[in-house]
């Protein structure tokens, strides 16, 4: 029996050679400089570069804003979705789930194409209104999942312990149901930060998100300062999962 | 009333969420270049794209078949090695198990830039020329994880004593993995295989970053590279008419299905 | 009994998890033909000895014979043997059919033959016209036949039945046995048979095999084993019994519940404490006062169906269970007799806790790997045997209260008291008496109360 836990070498190799091996090279160029040598140069170079510090700046703040507005829009439709009083069949769910499985650039090309036929200006307003329109599935979804496999009996008790059903919803339910709203923060924040095309499109190129200096840099042969930007996004990934790790480790994890 | 709501809530968001690919779908019924100037009723475009004959650039159909390749080809490599690593996944025990979860969830969480940003410096350190291997080497690493989790539920939901009970039964190890295991796992296989496709078919930043210099296009990078010189090739609306209505067919068909055989378990 | 007589031979058998002893020196043999039931509570080590002969599993130590030859290195496919497992496994992408078909065809017999021997067992188990059912649509019972068709049909020498009642109700369950029973008859083969349930094993089995932490207990006929249990852990697991503290006066008298009997039992030595049990249907209500033996007043009285089960107080303070067709008012005092022939004397396994331990200084020693508040005369870093009476331990509701922690691991009423086994985290045990109600899997906090006279020693004397 024992020996069927080999089985796991192959795939460890790969991940080794191409998840881990990757991820030490990023680390490797963003310490370098042109000709090989140790530097901290590119992470300086980054913290005293005005032009990149403010696209960060913004890039969290519109993944901050859209996380938001998909929660905001996003938790109640799933709570509908998953309550059968109002949605019986799994079609509606599936209508929600369908854009994803569609190229997301052409859906955003087409919203910034339907954006520019109805006369609205590109920018900050449209970029939003395509991110959330981007990613508002993915919030959606983890929500809808936790909330339908959720245990009815516990609102009930809650309401015969003599709860009203709308405290029974904010105490009960919104709590039980984080699990969801964190996959679905997992899912659209970090994303969100890293896009590089959608922001373009969506805004004919007047607002620049992180990813796309990661891009530009990396496409000018720039690799030591494209890897040290990369790593330093590494770096809020690292601690925005951990923030999520604890809850999901607690609630037995999304497997 | 509060059901009216609800109902209307989730309908104006359906709306919203439709209204650019019925705006695609719509003009892709007319002839003009520019998108929201109808010239009239035309199938013109669906001629042009069916018979290659393009108005704009005429690799559109090569990218297409570029990206169904790869996705093919990928998704077949993951779901080959991701059925392997999950059997043995499952049976790793402590440590060593959250480790190797640790590693496989890494794809998952890293965002399509980082994982092309540092499989483009791989490629690069290794002096491995970029083009389909590549490419197709990236997807597998991105696509990989979802099939390791969409085959470990099969194999925890299984009965442990199945394998044994063929073994029991005078199965050899490998008559046991061909004769039970496996067609255990096909529904995951299946399920893990189609998420690799997809989520292949969708990608645009690691094909981006790994694709090198010999001009591959997929259908995400021809978009990138079309929109970015300013226009959209008319073609392209209805080719994305074609493929929504394509994976609308496939999930009806897949939801059919499946409540048939809800039904069907219902019924017994 | 001639050699040839055992079909399996199973000789100084170990087996560990890691750190854990899960079967320590097995040592067994099985007849030919007969049902033996490997009988214990979870994690006893039963299925792993179930699976050992199977095959899935390796021995540590010891050796497993088959008709005298070695099965150790053997795959669980070569063995002539087969499995019928306790969630069925019936394979579910295969319908009735092919699931019994299954080893029949890997042996490559021939088509007919495998039609004509598939539908024999069919009809054996009594399911004749289900062969081209899904699996997943039969019911628990019928999931059961199909599993043991597929397992008989393979003609093993030997079947092996890991627990394949209990995912069945009550009633089912019942008939299930008698079936087994009768398809046992028919077959004439080897039947090792593994259950928790001591109700099944004693209506089922040729032998009982009663196993707890990983040692065998006691092997005989149900009859003896319900009759004369070895030890406290034997007489509770099976049946219902009175298990009291006693003293062995002198060959055929003991004294128990502060009387006196006449009993059957010899070769103890004299006054020497012992564990007595008495099945409560074995306890007598007399009218006649030259027979009565001790007095007591009925507690509580229950109807069971067949016979009322008491809870009486006796005169000198203890409490018994007595059963009886007749039914005595509760708040009467009734007037009591046991025969010798039912009174079952036991050695005592342990008189007292013993530990070996460190001295760390004048006020404390270290025992199981914590400091325990103790005064002795011993330098420092001695080591020293420590005799801990079973009412010198101390337990608390409150985990921080106590020196060590512990987990409820065994409860006996003795009674007039509980005699309980606590598990300490690193797995060793300490036996307890108290008068305190705790449940089993309680958490409790350990304290030692030196003032009952806890005895140090040296070590090596």
């Amino acid at each position: 029996m024992s020996k069927r836990s080999n089985w796991s070498i192959p795939y460890v190799v790969f991940l080794v050679l191409f998840v881990v091996l990757p991820l030490v090279l990023v680390l490797v160029y963003a310490f370098q400089d042109n000709s090989g040598h140790f530097t901290l140069g590119n992470i300086t170079k980054f913290f005293t570069d005005k032009d990149a510090l403010s696209t960060f700046a913004v890039s969290l703040e519109v993944a901050l804003e859209n996380t938001l507005l998909c929660i905001l829009i996003g938790y109640p439709a799933a709570w509908i979705l998953s309550n059968k009083q109002y949605n019986k069949s799994a079609v509606t769910i599936v209508l929600f789930i369908m854009p994803m499985w569609i190229n997301a650039l052409m859906r955003t090309l087409a919203t910034a194409q339907l954006f520019t036929m109805l006369g609205i200006t590109l920018g900050k307003g449209t970029l939003l209104f395509g991110m959330v329109y981007d990613y508002l599935p993915f919030m959606i979804y983890p929500i809808y999942n936790v909330l339908s496999k959720m245990d009815k009996s516990y609102a009930e008790a809650a309401v015969d312990l003599g709860a009203t059903p709308w405290k029974a919803f904010w105490k009960v339910t919104v709590p039980l149901s984080m699990p969801g709203v964190t996959s679905g923060i997992l899912m659209v924040f970090m994303p969100t930060v890293s896009t590089f095309a959608i922001s373009e499109f969506l805004t004919n190129n007047k607002i620049k998100l992180f990813g796309t200096i990661i891009q530009e840099n990396i496409n000018s042969s720039m690799w030591n300062y494209g890897a040290a930007l990369a790593l330093i996004m590494l770096v809020i990934i690292g601690i925005t999962s951990l923030f999520s790790k604890d809850k999901e480790e607690m609630e037995g994890g999304l497997i | 009333m509060s059901k009216f709501f609800a109902k209307l809530y989730i309908w104006v968001l359906l709306v919203v969420l439709y209204a650019p690919l019925v705006f695609i779908a719509v003009f892709s019924f007319t002839e003009s270049k520019v998108l929201g100037s109808w010239e009239g009723f035309s199938t013109h475009l669906y001629q042009n794209l069916l018979t290659g004959q393009m108005q704009g650039n005429a690799s559109l159909l090569a990218a297409v078949k570029n990206t169904l390749l790869i996705a093919l080809v990928a998704a077949a490599f993951s779901t080959l090695l991701g059925t392997i690593a999950a059997i043995g996944i499952h049976n790793l025990r402590g440590r060593k198990k959250k480790v190797v979860t640790f590693l496989n969830n890494i794809p998952m969480i890293n965002p399509d830039i980082i994982t092309g940003v540092s499989l483009f410096l791989l490629f690069v350190f290794l002096h491995f020329s970029q083009g389909y291997v590549s490419v197709i080497l990236a997807h597998i690493t991105f696509c990989t994880p979802y099939v390791v989790l969409s085959v470990l539920p099969k194999l925890q939901q299984m009965n442990p004593n199945i394998y044994e009970a063929a073994l029991d039964l005078g199965a050899t190890p490998s008559q046991a993995l061909w004769k039970v295991l496996v067609p255990e796992l096909k529904p995951g296989m299946i399920s893990g295989f189609i998420l690799a496709f997809t989520m292949s078919l969708d990608d645009f930043a690691v094909t981006f970053f790994t694709r090198g210099t010999i001009g591959l296009d997929t259908l995400s990078t021809y978009i990138y590279t079309d929109a970015r010189k300013g226009g959209l090739t008319p073609e392209l609306r209805p080719l994305m008419t074609l493929i929504f209505l394509i994976i609308l067919i496939l999930l009806v068909i897949i939801n059919v299905r499946q409540d048939r055989m809800n039904k069907q378990n219902a019924n017994r | 009994m001639s050699e040839t007589d055992k079909i399996i031979e199973i000789q100084h058998l170990s087996k560990s998890f890691g750190d854990k002893k899960v079967l320590e020196d097995i040592n067994l043999y099985i007849r030919r033909g007969e049902f033996i039931t490997l009988l214990g509570p979870s994690g006893c080590g039963k299925t792993t000895l179930l699976r050992m002969i199977a095959g899935f599993l390796q021995p540590d130590e010891g050796s497993l014979l088959m008709d005298g030859k070695e099965l150790a290195g053997i795959p669980p496919h070569e063995r002539p043997l087969n499995t019928v497992f306790q969630r069925y496994a019936l394979f579910p992408h295969l319908d009735v059919y092919d699931n019994i078909a299954f080893g029949l065809k890997l042996k490559k017999v021939p088509e007919e033959e495998i039609e004509k021997r598939v539908r024999k067992v069919l009809k054996l188990v009594a399911m004749s016209d289900y062969e081209d059912r899904d699996v997943e649509t039969l019911s628990g019972g019928q999931q059961q036949r199909i599993a043991i068709a597929r397992a008989i049909v393979n003609q093993p020498k030997v079947l092996l039945l890991d627990e394949p009642l209990a995912a069945l109700d009550l009633k089912m369950r019942k008939d299930m046995q008698i079936e087994l029973k009768e398809m046992h008859r028919k077959l004439g083969i080897t039947f090792i048979y593994v259950t928790h349930d001591q109700e099944e094993a004693l209506t089922l089995s040729d032998t009982i095999v009663v196993l707890n932490e990983g040692r065998i207990q006691q092997i005989g006929t149900p009859v003896d084993i319900y009759n004369e249990p070895v030890n406290c852990f034997v007489a509770d697991f099976i049946g219902e019994s009175n298990i009291l503290k006693g003293r062995m006066l002198r060959d055929r008298r003991v004294a128990f519940i502060k009387h006196e009997f006449d009993c059957v039992d010899e070769g103890f030595g004299e006054d020497v404490p012992v564990d007595v049990v008495v099945r409560p249907e074995d306890i007598y209500f007399t009218t006649d006062p030259g027979k009565c033996q001790f007095k007591a007043k009925v507690n509580t009285c229950t109807f069971k169906g067949v016979h009322y089960e008491m809870w009486v107080d006796t005169d000198t303070g203890y409490e018994l269970m007595i059963q009886d067709y007749d039914a005595y008012p509760v708040g009467s005092e009734v007037m009591l007799y046991i025969d010798p022939d039912d009174i079952q004397v036991m050695k005592k396994e342990r008189v007292c806790n013993t530990l070996y331990g460190t001295v760390k200084d004048e006020e404390t020693v270290e025992l199981l790997g914590c400091d325990f508040p103790l005064r002795s005369s011993f330098e420092a870093g001695t080591e020293v045997k420590v005799e801990i009476p079973f009412d010198a331990i101390d337990l608390m509701d409150n985990l921080d209260d106590g020196v060590i922690d512990g987990e409820v691991h065994v409860i006996l009423y003795m009674g007039n008291h509980y005699h309980l086994t606590i598990k300490t985290e690193d797995g060793d045990s300490l036996w307890v008496d108290t008068n305190d109600i705790w449940d089993k899997g309680d958490l409790v906090g350990i304290r030692l109360v030196p003032e009952k006279g806890i005895k140090i020693t040296k070590k090596d004397e």
